[in-house]
């Protein structure tokens, strides 16, 4: 009868290869064959929509900045988070994030749920010298975020890409009808490409976010970005048992 | 390497030589390390059946451990273990252990808690933790505010006033301060005046003929500061406007200006340029009702509450 060896394995490259691969692939198929076929693994919440124009530009700053290596924006089904940040975040929620910004690695707190917690003229301040009215923050400075002009000029071309892999932005009238439908007038004028510098420069004029009327700064961007995160649900509609089903 | 010509003695060797005489161990794993090795396997099967595993077909294994709440009718519910499920009851079984503070603040007049000192006792340790949260962030650890941003809430001089229901009312709505700019509307001698009768009612050194035409123009048609201001100058709380006549300065650090020029030079920059800040979010949805009420006595109490 054959009797198996480990020897046999490790002394033969070809089968140790083999071998290898269908342990992997055993992990492999557990963690993401399940994604596909499991009905209940994404919630079906009200309210999510894709970032605006100028909110897409902060989000892009936010990520050449590097925030993320030190925020997540991912709060946690913990009592403790949930007490400090607000209601746990849904897959739902980053449904329109490329790449999303989940993370659980924690140097500064976590911001999935920072919009509205702070007001423009804190998160102007903060950015610039985070110190001064934190004192203990370890956070770097960004003082450039307020000098910086906004170059907006590509921001069509950003939307095209994230159109590409599935965010709904409108290129053509039959689009922009369906995001009237799907997300509201409003918003739809928004998700629309070819107005989509135009709708940038409004929403600056509409919110003037870094306190500075006379041009558009990365800062306006930013704070704009900062300012909506985790706000798109209202969570006082969902029943907290409903979402413990999905899980 | 040369495949060893001797049977080695003693230990197992792998048989390979290196050098001449450099050889390798072959000795099985110690037998703790197997057995420890055969407990993780058994450790995964038990989990297996009690917490949620495999993925089967368009669901998974649940698992036999099950976790019961409370659903939104009050009806008790009970769901296979996830984390979910289980931070839903944590919270409220934090929630029941806090009910009976929370009723009887709910309940009671401020001013009865205030007296209360088992009851102040949950506010000063809840309020705490609140106001760290979520109010710290601009008005400081401890509520000192920032002179140029953030209002001091441990003295006695309000914005928006000091009572329990203003308070209140400012932490529920949020509030925005505004002042027109007058840069257009008055001359640069005017705006001096000006700047020299504000600082003299706070005691700042200035000039006194200058003090003395910014305090006609104060009261005048021209500038109408006591409009907002008051005629008085200590400032209205409706309005949110600043009493000038006191010696605490938010939006202009004029008490670190070493001479008068500078002072001048910083109070003349918010008339000219008016303000359009001082905005505090509305806390009304993103805090209970509840939490509010505790917050409300807890800045009430840092110090100056009326």
């Amino acid at each position: 009868m054959f009797k198996f060896k480990h020897e046999a394995l490790e002394t033969n490259t070809g089968l140790l290869l083999v071998a290898t691969m269908m342990a992997i692939s055993v992990g492999g198929l557990v963690e993401i064959a399940p994604l596909f076929l499991i009905e209940d693994t994404m919630e079906k919440v009200e309210g999510v929509r894709p970032y605006t124009p100028l909110e897409q530009m902060g989000r892009d700053i936010y990520i050449r900045e590097g925030c993320y290596t030190c925020h997540s924006q991912m709060v946690r089904p913990f009592r403790d988070e949930q007490l400090r940040y607000g209601h746990y975040s849904l897959a739902a929620e980053s449904k329109y994030d490329h790449p999303f910004q989940w993370g659980s690695k924690r140097t500064g707190p976590d911001l999935a749920r920072l919009g509205g917690k702070y007001s423009n003229e804190w998160h102007v301040q903060h950015l610039i010298a985070p110190r001064s009215v934190v004192p203990e923050s370890v956070m770097p400075n960004y003082p450039w975020l307020m000098e910086n002009r906004l170059n907006y000029a590509d921001i069509g071309q950003r939307m095209r890409a994230l159109r590409a892999v599935g965010v709904p932005y409108s290129i053509n009238q039959e689009e922009y009808e369906r995001n009237v439908k799907d997300f509201g007038p409003e918003m739809a004028a928004q998700f629309h490409i070819p107005n989509a510098r135009e709708s940038l420069v409004a929403q600056v004029r509409a919110g003037n976010y870094d306190g500075d009327p006379s041009y558009v700064s990365e800062m306006d961007a930013l704070v704009a970005y900062l300012q909506v995160l985790g706000t798109m649900v209202d969570f006082s509609q969902i029943k907290p048992e409903e979402l413990v089903k999905f899980r | 390497m040369a495949e060893s010509q001797e049977k080695p003695q003693g230990p197992q060797t792998t048989g390979h030589v290196w050098d001449g005489d450099l050889q390798e161990y072959n000795n099985p794993l110690p037998q703790w390390w197997i057995y420890g090795f055969y407990v993780t396997i058994l450790f995964a099967l038990v989990y297996w059946i009690v917490y949620p595993s495999w993925p089967v077909g368009q669901g998974f294994l649940t698992g036999i451990n099950t976790i019961t709440y409370v659903n939104s009718q009050g009806q008790e519910e009970t769901w296979h273990w996830n984390t979910r499920a289980k931070l839903l009851r944590e919270m409220q079984e934090a929630a029941a252990q806090q009910r009976p503070w929370f009723e009887r603040i709910a309940q009671m007049p401020y001013e009865q808690i205030v007296k209360d000192p088992e009851l102040m006792g949950f506010v000063r340790s809840a309020g705490r933790a609140l106001f760290t949260d979520n109010c710290a962030g601009c008005h400081q650890v401890g509520g000192g505010g920032k002179i140029g941003h953030y209002p001091n809430l441990t003295d006695d001089n309000w914005i928006y006033g000091g009572t329990f229901d203003k308070i209140r009312e400012t932490i529920v709505q949020g509030r925005h301060g505004y002042m027109p700019p007058f840069a257009e509307a008055l001359s640069r001698a005017q705006i001096d005046a000006l700047a020299h009768y504000v600082l003299s009612l706070a005691g700042e050194p200035h000039d006194a003929t200058q003090a003395a035409e910014g305090k006609n123009l104060f009261h005048s048609h021209t500038a109408a500061c006591y409009y907002c201001h008051g005629d008085d100058a200590k400032g209205r709380q409706d309005l949110g406007s600043a009493n000038l006549t006191d010696r605490i300065w938010l939006w202009a650090d004029v008490p670190s200006a070493t001479d008068v020029p500078s002072k001048v030079a910083l109070v003349r920059q918010i008339i000219a340029g008016g303000l359009n800040r001082g905005n505090m979010p509305a806390w009304e949805g993103r805090l209970s009702e509840e939490q509010i009420k505790v917050l409300t006595v807890y800045v009430h109490q840092l110090g100056g509450g009326q």
